[in-house]
């Protein structure tokens, strides 16, 4: 059985249809990227994975591990596994990353009917995690990502993903914002957690992030579309000969 | 009459109650006081309750109170230990409990206050040595132009008298629990707290009012702060009585030079409730924190009036007032600011922002600057807004729940108010206080909302 299982998935924002028939099929130990110029659907697709609520499915199905994704709530499909890496992390004043890194931790346990952590479990656990992603401790006792610069907001995502430990990882632009060096260290961290009973879906407008973190497949997606699908090489295809390529072959 | 609010039957009611009190009232023999009393009461009878078309008094509509027979509470009535027990506020210098106003020996403790410190009853120090009292008591507050300072004043009787001496520094806080026993009859009580921090001194005050039992109930407070030249004081009031007590207190800070001063405010119970809050920085440099936290729920009517004055040059004041209103709840921030010709360099900031969690719940937030002075700095800004859905759907993208969520966004709203005080015993009950009326948590249960304690844990200490 596959992981995640896309059926002509259709979804509308305020009347006006973004996604227009998408199938997917995912497999565990999967790495899968979707591709695609600005205003395509990709964080729209992110955003219904992961149970975002203004969006409207119109039409088609969604099985995750063999259930209906569709039916879950955002916390369900977390504590189920299915995590998202922000393109645009969220700041919240006045909860601080620890607590609110331990609160999702210990919510995912519960689920999942495993004990909670305590702050002496779990702050070993956060400091090693933090380590790999070479995070200032300081980072853990400001408000979520309030303050953070673009890299910190990016680590911070791959930290929650890395503590939480999805079967489902959808990245969302997590290179955006990145220079070289972090985007190192994120690929790094996002590599750690490469696993076959983990798949990954790596949303990027650029090519440049499948060099450190290579994909099985890559999907170009325009207007709401899947327009080609193929392996690793069609993403350097792409940076070649830019969108316009496929948008022409898709429209012929 | 120039108020239609009051009438003369209910003001005859008023007229009834201050001629018994007149018998028997503390320092009657003093000229000074009795004077007092009767010009603030003539201002009562002369004006009467204010109305909507009052400025002051435009968003609070008081005819509930102006239309209500109070009587002053019977002379003796009878609280346990156990009944105030509950309330009590641990790791205080000293707790002064007043039953319906009146100082309560008994249910008191003054033990451990340190030298150069004095606390106790207003009522008994009017009695012992009445004179040193004249340069203060009324000295500060409008009793002229407001008319709920005027009826306390013209009501004086008891309340809490606290001396700080010079250099004296006092770090656990001073409790100060006002207990009202509602019964058949609706009550009101005035309760008069004068407050003296000598030159140099440092000190923490906390007025709490509290209910036994529902009942109507009508408590009038007024407190006279004066903070002394480089005085570092904190004031924190929590206002967490019956819905069905009306509740109208006014604070009156006297700053002199380099004075700091906090006044915390926390409102959760009440059904009525005015909150006025009026520093006056009179000596220059000094500064002032007015910070506040409101949680309106039901029918509950909260109302905060600010009124900042800065009298002296180089002097910072800084407004902070978040609301949390639900259900039919109304939240009013009135905030002026009154800039001195004098005051130059001045320093004003303030903030109001408001949480409304229902459709029904409303907020009138007014700002009202009145600058005199040409070199000044002055901002305000007042925001209304619901939950935000892209934190909400951030919490939840992670395994949260929903209704933890809320809770987690709520406590994090309240705590911007919450981690402006200084850690220690008073904000810790309050941060008790805020979880029980936010969340119905029982006392001292660590759920939900700890991201302060979390905060507080060092991080790098441990593991
Ligand atoms: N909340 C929204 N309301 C209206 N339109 C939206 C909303 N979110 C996204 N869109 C529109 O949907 C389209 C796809 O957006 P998005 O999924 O963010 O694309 P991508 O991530 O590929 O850049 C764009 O045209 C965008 O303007
Ligand atoms: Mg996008």
């Amino acid at each position: 059985m596959a992981l995640l299982e896309i059926r002509n998935l259709h979804v509308k924002v305020e009347n006006h249809e973004i996604l227009k028939g998408i199938d997917l099929t995912i497999n565990a130990g999967e790495v899968h990227s979707i591709m695609g110029p600005n205003g395509s659907g990709k964080s729209t697709l992110a955003q219904v994975l992961a149970r975002r609520e203004n969006f409207q499915v119109t039409q088609g199905e969604v099985l995750y591990d063999g259930k209906d994704l569709l039916a879950m709530k955002p916390e369900e499909a977390a504590c189920e596994g299915v995590f998202l890496a922000f393109q645009y992390p969220v700041e919240i004043p006045g909860i601080s990353n620890a607590y609110f890194l331990r609160s999702a931790l210990n919510a995912v346990r519960k689920y999942r009917g495993e004990d909670e952590l305590d702050a002496m479990d779990f702050i070993p656990m956060f400091k090693k995690k933090m380590k790999l992603l070479d995070m200032d401790d300081k980072l853990m006792n400001r408000s979520v990502n309030e303050g953070f610069s673009g890299g910190e907001k990016k680590r911070n995502e791959i930290l929650q993903m890395a503590v939480l430990e999805p079967k489902l990882a959808i990245l969302d632009e997590t290179d955006s914002g990145l220079d070289i060096d972090a985007l190192k260290i994120v690929a790094n961290g996002v590599n750690a957690l490469r696993s076959p009973e983990r798949a990954m879906v790596v949303v990027t407008h650029y090519q440049r992030l499948l060099n450190y973190i290579v994909p099985d497949y890559v999907h170009v997606l325009v207007d709401g579309r899947i327009v080609k699908s193929g392996g690793k090489e069609l993403a350097l295809k792409l940076e070649d000969k830019g969108y316009s390529w496929v948008e022409a072959e898709a429209t012929a | 009459m120039s108020n239609v609010a009051t009438t003369s039957r209910e003001l005859g009611n008023y007229l009834e109650a201050f001629t018994e009190f007149a018998k028997r009232a503390p320092g009657q023999n003093q000229g000074w006081l009795r004077k007092l009393r009767e010009d603030a009461f003539a201002y009562f009878c002369e004006v009467g309750f204010p109305t909507t078309h009052d400025e002051d008094w435009r968003f609070t509509n008081v005819s509930a109170i102006a239309q209500t027979a109070f009587r002053l509470p019977p002379e003796a009535v009878n609280v346990s230990a156990e009944q105030v027990e509950p309330f009590r506020l641990g790791g205080a210098a000293c707790e002064l409990v007043f039953v319906n106003g009146r100082f309560d020996p008994k249910l008191s403790s003054v033990n451990s206050l340190p030298k150069g410190v004095s606390a106790g009853s207003l009522a008994e120090e009017i009695r012992r040595d009445p004179k040193p009292l004249e340069r203060y008591l009324g000295q500060y507050l409008n009793t002229q132009r407001d008319v709920f300072c005027a009826l306390n004043t013209a009501f004086l009787e008891d309340g809490a008298y606290v001396h700080i001496g010079r250099g004296t520094v006092l770090e656990a806080p001073i409790y100060l629990l006002f207990v009202t026993t509602a019964g058949e009859a609706p009550v009101m009580t005035h309760p008069r707290n004068l407050i003296i921090a000598e030159e140099d001194s440092q000190a923490t005050v906390v007025e709490d009012y509290v209910s036994l039992g529902a009942g109507v109930a009508f408590s009038n407070a007024a407190t006279e702060l004066v903070a002394g030249e480089h005085t570092v004081l904190s004031h924190y009031l929590i206002e967490r009585e019956h819905t069905d007590a009306y509740n109208v207190s006014t604070l009156r800070l006297q700053q002199g030079r380099s004075a700091s001063v906090a006044s915390h405010s926390v409102l959760l119970g009440g059904g009525l409730v005015r909150n006025n809050v009026h520093p006056v920085l009179a000596g220059e440099g000094a500064d002032c924190l007015i910070n506040g936290l409101f949680i309106g729920n039901g029918h509950q009517h909260m109302d905060n009036y600010m009124l900042v004055e800065h009298a002296s040059p180089h002097c910072a004041s800084r407004q902070f007032y978040n609301g949390i209103l639900d259900g039919h709840s109304r939240g009013v921030f009135h905030g002026r600011i009154i800039v001195h010709k004098e005051a130059q360099k001045t320093d004003a900031k303030q903030t109001n922002r408001n949480l409304l969690l229902s459709d029904d719940a409303q907020i009138d937030t007014k700002p009202q600057l009145e600058i005199y002075a040409d070199d000044v700095k002055c901002t305000h800004g007042a925001t209304i807004g619901q939950i935000e859905e892209d934190e909400l759907f951030y919490l939840r993208s992670r395994g949260i729940d929903e209704p933890a969520a809320r809770r987690l966004l709520l406590y994090a709203f309240a705590s911007e108010c919450l981690e402006r005080m200084k850690p220690g015993p008073v904000r810790a009950r309050i941060e008790e206080l805020v979880n029980e009326w936010l969340f119905h948590t029982e006392p001292g249960s660590p759920e939900p909302g700890n991201a302060a304690q979390e905060r507080a844990l060092h991080w790098e200490e441990v593991g």
